[in-house]
């Protein structure tokens, strides 16, 4: 237990915190607030494994987010399907869109597949907006209540325990996998390539592997996501949403579990926060993006984790 | 038979040759080094080897299977390992999990063991890591065991590639300039460590500048000059050829 506890401690903290925050939790739309970011935590826990660890850039994960949000809210609603299958077949769609994808793309090298996940963003998008009959079109369409074993979700309290439970999950999966020899094959071939090529890793199947598990990671909250929200719209799926998943895993620190955790969590409060300043609400965003790009380029978690690491060495 | 063959083995960059229509045989058990002045296409031909680079042109011949264009973790799995002369280091890991990537091929690492943690592949962890600091003790790193890659010195890392290929299991270990930016302390360790990798079974291609290292530990060398053979024998053959002499041991001095 006490290796557990050790090898953790990120976790611990989490857990933490997610049983603590509802002391301060006022009112349902606070958890609302906190649901959102947990979803988009779980998605950029996910899409930092890429990033962080396979060097590689998706411009596409709002996509798979939506498209898990599409396939729970069409088969459980038009086709009567249980949440938990829906959002299974959701994960298992977009894992096969994304291994077709990333699969012949990722023997090339250089950032070929941030261009290719742009053009699936784009063409996600407008099939979902025109093929109205299906999707409701850009008015969107609404998924059954979500339930398990007998037991529907629905006050945002139960939400919110939910989304946290999941989003422990995510992290503690996202921990073992980087450290095991699977994620030591992912930081070797970002670290020098063709030394982890002459020792027997086959970099580009990771790479693919890493892509198909990122986009699960966001198919999955999608799904959960649905179930939620009032009605799933094709906006929850555009191309600011991929640019705002990156920034987040780039904010909140590269190859950082918790970073991507801390990361999605801010710049999801954040918009809420400085609701009051409206109008410059871009404009401080982008500022306080420019500032951590230039100060603190690994991102906030690692860079306070070190300078704390700093303080206790003599 | 023996373990390597190469015939007529060519490539260009563009219009230059940096390896010619060369052949020339490596048997198993034996250390065998490859020396030439600076841009003789001693690393070209380490990478045509190790599948880093495709042959314009020729065979390349490893236990009897052709090889060319093969890409490099396949041959890992079939045996070959190599160091770099300008480094391949993971400086974003710890020099233990360096040693560990290069045990990649014999590890637990099933996709749902990884991300549930299952006790056999914390029992492979353990196992692997253990094996690897066994590694680095072997050649001569014991006290960087907790180390971070990126705090090692140049001499340590070069050692901390050995470590690693050792870790692959290789049957044909390609060491390039080992030696290169060591002190003589070091350089006589490393020297311990090639002869006791070899004594050990596995077969060792040396690329190395420092001749009085290459002499005392090769069964057989190959000298390249301009991509070419330009002389191949014992030590004692090589030391008497006066086209050797001319080229390149008279420039060394
Ligand atoms: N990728 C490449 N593209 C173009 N030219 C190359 C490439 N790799 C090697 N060369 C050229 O091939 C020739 C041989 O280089 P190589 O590095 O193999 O020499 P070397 O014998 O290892 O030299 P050194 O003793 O300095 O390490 C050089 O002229 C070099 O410039
Ligand atoms: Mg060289």
């Amino acid at each position: 237990m006490s290796a557990f506890l050790q090898r953790h401690r990120g976790l611990l903290i989490l857990a933490a915190c997610i049983v603590l925050l509802p002391l301060a939790v006022q009112n349902d739309y606070h958890y609302d607030v906190l649901i959102n970011a947990g979803l988009n935590a779980i998605v950029v826990v996910g899409l930092n494994l890429l990033i962080g660890y396979a060097g590689q850039i998706s411009l596409g994960h709002a996509a798979f987010f939506g498209l898990g949000a599409y396939a729970s809210a069409i088969l459980t609603t038009t086709y009567g399907w249980h949440s938990l299958a829906a959002m299974g077949a959701g994960m298992a769609g977009v894992g096969v869109l994304a291994y077709v994808v990333a699969r012949p793309i990722l023997r090339l090298k250089g950032h070929y597949l941030a261009m290719a996940t742009l053009g699936i963003g784009i063409i996600i998008s407008i099939v979902l907006n025109t093929e109205a009959h299906i999707t409701g079109g850009p008015d969107g369409m609404s998924a059954a209540p979500f339930s398990v074993f007998g037991y529907t979700f629905q006050s945002e309290k139960s939400w919110y325990w939910l989304v946290g439970g999941c989003l422990l999950a995510a992290v503690w999966l996202s921990s073992n996998l980087i450290d095991s020899p699977i994620g030591r094959a992912l930081r070797a071939l970002h670290g020098a390539e063709v030394g982890a090529r002459v020792v027997g890793i086959d970099t580009t199947h990771y790479k693919v592997l890493i892509f198909v598990i990122s986009a699960i990671f966001a198919s999955f909250a999608g799904s959960l996501f649905a179930h939620h929200t009032p009605t799933v719209t094709p906006s929850i799926l555009g191309f600011i949403k991929s640019v705002e998943f990156v920034v987040m895993a780039v904010f909140g620190g590269m190859a950082s579990v918790m970073g991507s955790v801390v990361g999605a969590v801010i710049m999801t409060l954040l918009p809420n926060l400085l609701a009051s300043i409206e109008d410059y609400e871009p404009i401080i965003l982008g500022a306080i993006m420019m500032g951590t790009m230039i100060f603190m380029p690994k991102g906030l978690v690692p860079t306070i984790a070190k300078m704390l690491r700093r303080k206790e060495a003599p | 038979m023996s373990l390597l063959k190469v015939t007529n083995l060519t490539k260009s960059f563009g219009g230059v040759s940096a390896i010619r229509d060369l052949s020339f045989t490596i048997e198993a058990g034996t250390i065998h080094s490859i020396i030439g002045p600076n841009g003789a296409g001693k690393t070209t031909l380490f990478n045509l080897i190790t599948g880093v680079y495709t042959p314009s042109s020729g065979s390349v011949r490893f236990d009897d299977r052709e090889i060319g264009g093969v890409e490099p973790h396949k041959l890992a799995a079939l045996g070959m390992n190599r160091t770099f002369q300008n480094l391949q280091i993971f400086h974003n890991m710890s020099a233990v999990e360096n040693v560990m990537v290069g045990a990649h091929l014999h590890v637990q690492k099933g996709l749902a063991h990884s991300l549930l943690r299952l006790p056999s592949l914390v029992r492979s962890e353990v196992e692997t890591r253990k094996h690897c600091w066994e590694l680095m003790d072997f050649v001569g790193l014991g006290q960087y065991r907790d180390a971070e890659a990126s705090a090692m010195s140049y001499g340590a890392l070069k050692r901390l590639e050995i470590a690693r290929a050792l870790a692959a299991k290789p049957k044909l270990l390609l060491l390039d300039e080992p030696a290169a930016g060591l002190n003589d302390t070091e350089t006589r360790e490393v020297d311990e460590v090639i002869k006791r990798i070899a004594g050990q079974g596995v077969t060792v291609v040396l690329v190395e500048h420092d001749m009085k290292m290459v002499m005392g530990i090769s069964d057989h060398i190959l000298v390249l000059d301009y991509g070419a053979k330009l002389a191949e024998g014992t030590p004692a053959e090589i030391r008497s050829n006066p086209d050797v002499i001319a080229a390149y041991l008279g420039n060394v001095g």
